[in-house]
């Protein structure tokens, strides 16, 4: 971060539980590459005379995702409209939340820092437009896909609390993680399931004065929201610095050109006229449910690590490498359940597993670390055995892309 | 000879049954009357021949079967608003010129299923916005018992198709008295249900937490009978209750003895009542009384705000619901515009009549930033002292009588330069709606010719409390829904 100047970020993530159907019909959730407008009804096409009723799978997912980030569940919450119309927002309004979320006041520990979540909360989905030409200002037409339309979104908010392009990143993926662990969704970014967007301002080191901040979208990936970030601190220092004034504006990312350019002016900004949804009761959330919840969910990520420092004795730095990853976490404790001492066992996974990301039973962990400590036979020998060994069938999130900080 | 256009539901059942008609001769006998009258009264905007003739096929097969249902072969009417597949509906508005909807909404499919047939579409105030059907997007309805008159509305239609024996029952929606007010006028029952008794699914919505769809009958019994069929929960509704819809019948056949019924002074002594409607509302409680009913004065002190409330909470959510209407997905489409904000506004002006942009613009103003607190919260909050009123007055009767409209069907055009005038034609009503009450319309006399509706309003869930009151002063008035008998 640039000197003499602070970095203050909030986030905003959209995530996408996993769901059968949609958050206010029975559609089904449509697969990625679904021919455009097969995943509709009445319902989500916003046709005259139909009504929303809630997905409780969503609010399910909405309630273990609050509980895994130690926010309050309120016992009322409710829906209301967000009114503004756009051809990808078939009734003219998004139901959303506005001022009684489903859940507020968590946190998301980060690298022994608590980061706090303002708010999380339910809502739907747009549309998506595709345009015929290269640029919107110059397509000729546009089509409207609503395949998307009514999907649930959960919207994680955190205050202002995060302090740099890599912390702000870190945090992301972390979320990420967090949510796979507990199951509520792959929040995989490539394929839209986590949106990241970033409140980003600048102020002189020591100010207590906020800067005027802007607000980073279209940003697709990790690397996106971390370059995204650095192009707009380095932008508002020099823009500052130079004797301009940052404008509060919504900013988008080019991935293209690897800069961000002006979307929306503050002077431009929508007046949504929120009301509470007429169509849906307010929800009463028992707490005798939110228990059970609670109940349902694995250790933590953060309790994991907790675990791995106080019980293991494991370096902050291999408790970053294991315990940001279930499955990595899941080898080293079954091999030491097995047998396996601990500190070379960490080192094992971080230096020899982690990197290649190829995982091996923790049986067959525990016994190469055994036959190592007697010196029956070298590192090197133990590198040789490891690929030939037989590969652990891994769970669905380690299948996928691994986070590793 | 019967004449086959003037039966209850309940006549026209037992004919059916007997084998005397068939559900054929009911539709014919229907179409001939309406070819011949529809167009001086023009409660119709399209048929459904497509739907009847089968529908008619099937009740006769039934009906030989001995396998008929309460409704079976009877012929009614369905409001605009209310959504049947495949059948072009458009809420009386340009805006909706040919859509048809890919799905039937519940309370009609629940009509279907008993066995009703449906003839055709009525004509209304566009989305319900209206106490006259002047506002329709395509003519104004005309009222049976004198053609230069309305028949009130917004389901004008549906209460004058009933009028002139044009259907036997008919479907309406009241947001504010839109099914009372036009059954008052067209002297016909009309009944709206306690808000969350009926589903709202199908119901094209102009304000989603005051819309109940309910029907116009010439017989309290007939009310109740198609109340209860489309009655119930629906799971396609969050908003409708979980109680049996079957419960709207409880004891209502047993009489007034012994029941208090409230007369609101607030209602009694309404501005602009007329002394005709006046009158015959004394009358009425006289019949009441006589038959052994305790009548008590009660009071809804915040009535004069009611309607205030009524027109911020009505529109605003209006100002929302018909924002889907911009001409991407369905109806009136003018997006060759230069972008995208001048194709929705050539969409909207062009689709939408100027009582609707009116409403949405006032609604619009209601929820903006900044004006929020000072009208959209401060009505609901005059909402909730509405209902404490009828709480109160609920402590002291079991229901409350008054007036259904203030004065008979007015000439049509009188009001249509002075939107307030036409909104205090919902003065009595609205109550009802802001709280959430069930009511119901029934003839109560004449006054200049022109029929006067006595209104019966309930606590929440009281619709056999109110049919109970409804019911026995028809029994002991003799004063019966009649056909118009102006051709």
């Amino acid at each position: 971060m640039p000197d003499g100047w602070d970095v203050v970020i909030g986030m905003e993530v959209h995530v996408q539980p996993r769901t059968r159907t949609k958050m206010f019909c029975g559609c089904a959730v449509a697969p990625l590459n679904a021919a455009p407008n097969s995943y509709v009804c009445e319902i989500c096409l916003g046709l005259p005379g139909t009504l929303p009723v809630i997905n409780k799978a969503a609010v399910e997912a909405c309630l273990k995702s609050a509980l895994a980030l130690s926010c309050e569940i309120p016992r009322h919450t409710k829906f209301d409209r967000k009114n503004y119309m756009y051809p990808d927002l078939p009734k003219g309004y998004q139901i959303s939340q506005y001022d009684l979320p489903m859940s507020v006041n968590g946190h998301l520990e980060l690298n022994g820092r608590k980061i706090r979540i303002r708010r999380v909360h339910l809502e739907e989905d747009t549309g998506k437009l595709v345009h015929a030409g290269d640029k919107l200002h110059k397509a000729w037409e546009s089509f409207v896909d609503l395949n998307r339309a009514g999907v649930p979104l959960m919207e994680i908010v955190t205050e202002p609390d995060l302090r740099s392009a890599d912390e702000a990143r870190d945090y992301a993926m972390e979320l990420r993680t967090l949510l796979r662990m507990i199951g509520v969704s792959e929040a995989d970014m490539e394929k839209g399931q986590l949106r990241a967007e970033a409140n980003v301002s600048v102020n002189r080191e020591g100010s207590s004065e906020l800067g005027v901040k802007t607000e980073l979208k279209n940003i697709n990936s990790f690397r996106a929201l971390h370059r995204a970030i650095l192009y707009e601190v380095d932008r508002q220092t020099k823009l500052i610095e130079s004797g301009g004034a940052v404008e509060q504006e919504t900013r988008g990312w080019s991935e293209a050109e690897q800069r961000t350019f002006s979307q929306r002016s503050k002077e431009f900004a929508e007046d949504y006229r929120y009301f509470p949804e007429p169509d849906l009761p307010p929800l009463e959330i028992d707490p005798d449910w939110v228990e059970d919840l609670r109940r349902t969910l694995p250790e933590l990520p953060g309790a994991r690590r907790t675990r791995l420092t106080s019980q293991h004795g494991l370096s902050a730095a291999q408790v970053a490498v294991i315990g940001g990853d279930r499955d990595l976490a899941d080898l080293y404790e079954g091999a030491v359940a097995q047998g396996a001492p601990t500190q070379p066992t960490a080192n094992w996974i971080v230096n020899e597993v982690a990197p290649t990301g190829k995982l091996l039973a923790p049986q067959h962990l525990a016994e190469l670390m055994q036959m190592m400590g007697r010196d029956a036979i070298s590192r090197d020998q133990a590198r040789e055995v490891m690929p030939i060994q037989r590969p652990w069938p891994t769970t669905e999130a380690g299948r996928s892309r691994r986070c590793r900080h | 000879m019967i004449d086959l256009t003037e039966l209850t539901i309940k006549d026209a059942a037992r004919l059916l049954r007997l084998g005397s008609v068939s559900a054929a001769d009911l539709v014919t006998a229907h179409v001939e009357r309406i070819e011949r009258l529809d167009r001086h009264v023009k409660a119709f905007l399209r048929f459904t021949p497509e739907l009847w003739e089968r529908q008619a096929e099937e009740a006769d097969r039934k009906l030989r079967a001995g396998d008929a249902g309460p409704l079976t072969g009877i012929p009614m009417a369905v409001k605009d608003v209310l959504c049947v597949r495949g059948v072009e509906t458009t809420a009386g508005s340009q805006i909706l010129r040919g859509f048809k909807p890919p799905y039937t909404g519940t309370a009609v499919s629940r009509l279907f299923e008993a066995g009703a047939l449906m003839l055709g579409v009525t004509n209304c105030d566009e989305f319900a916005l209206g106490s006259s059907t002047e506002n329709s997007g395509y003519f104004p309805t005309h009222n049976p018992w004198d053609v230069d008159r309305v028949p009130g509305g917004s389901s004008g239609g549906s209460a004058a198709a009933v009028a002139a024996g044009e259907a036997i029952f008919a479907l309406g929606t009241d947001t504010g008295g839109s099914i009372r007010q036009p059954a008052a006028l067209c002297g016909v029952v009309g009944m709206k249900p306690t808000y969350g008794r009926v589903s709202r699914y199908g119901l094209i919505a102009f304000a989603s937490s005051l819309d109940q769809i309910g029907p116009f009958t010439r017989s309290v019994d007939d009310a109740a009978l198609v109340l209860s069929v489309m009655a119930g929960n629906d799971p396609l509704d969050a908003t409708s209750s979980e109680r049996s819809g079957g419960e709207v019948l409880n004891n209502y056949g047993a009489g007034v003895k012994g029941m208090r019924l409230g007369v609101p002074r607030e209602y009694y002594d309404v501005q602009g009542i007329e002394p005709g409607v006046k009158a015959a509302i004394d009358q009425a409680i006289k019949v009441l009384r006589d038959q052994g009913a305790e009548i008590v004065d009660v009071s809804l002190p915040h009535t004069d705000y009611g309607l205030a409330a009524y027109y911020i909470i009505a529109p605003a959510e209006c100002s929302s619901n018909l924002a889907r209407f911009d001409g991407v997905r369905y109806g009136m489409s003018e997006v060759d515009a230069p972008n995208i904000t001048e194709a929705y506004m050539r969409t909207r002006r062009k689709g939408f009549g100027a009582e609707v942009r009116r409403r949405v613009m006032l609604g619009t103003y209601a929820l903006s930033s900044g004006y929020y607190d000072a009208y959209y919260l401060k009505a609901q909050k005059v909402r909730t002292l509405i209902k404490r009123d009828f709480d109160q007055a609920f402590e002291r009767c079991d229901a409350v009588i008054s007036a259904t409209s203030p004065t008979v069907a007015f000439p049509l055009g009188a009001k249509t330069q002075d939107p307030l005038s036409m909104y205090l034609c919902d003065v009595l009503t609205l109550g009802g709606n802001l709280a959430g009450l069930p009511g119901i319309s029934v003839p109560c006399g004449m006054s200049e010719g022109l029929p006067v509706g006595l209104q019966v309003l309930g606590p929440q869930w009281g619709e056999n409390l109110v049919l109970r009151v409804a019911r026995a002063y028809e029994q002991a008035s003799g004063v019966k829904a009649e056909v118009a008998s102006f051709a």
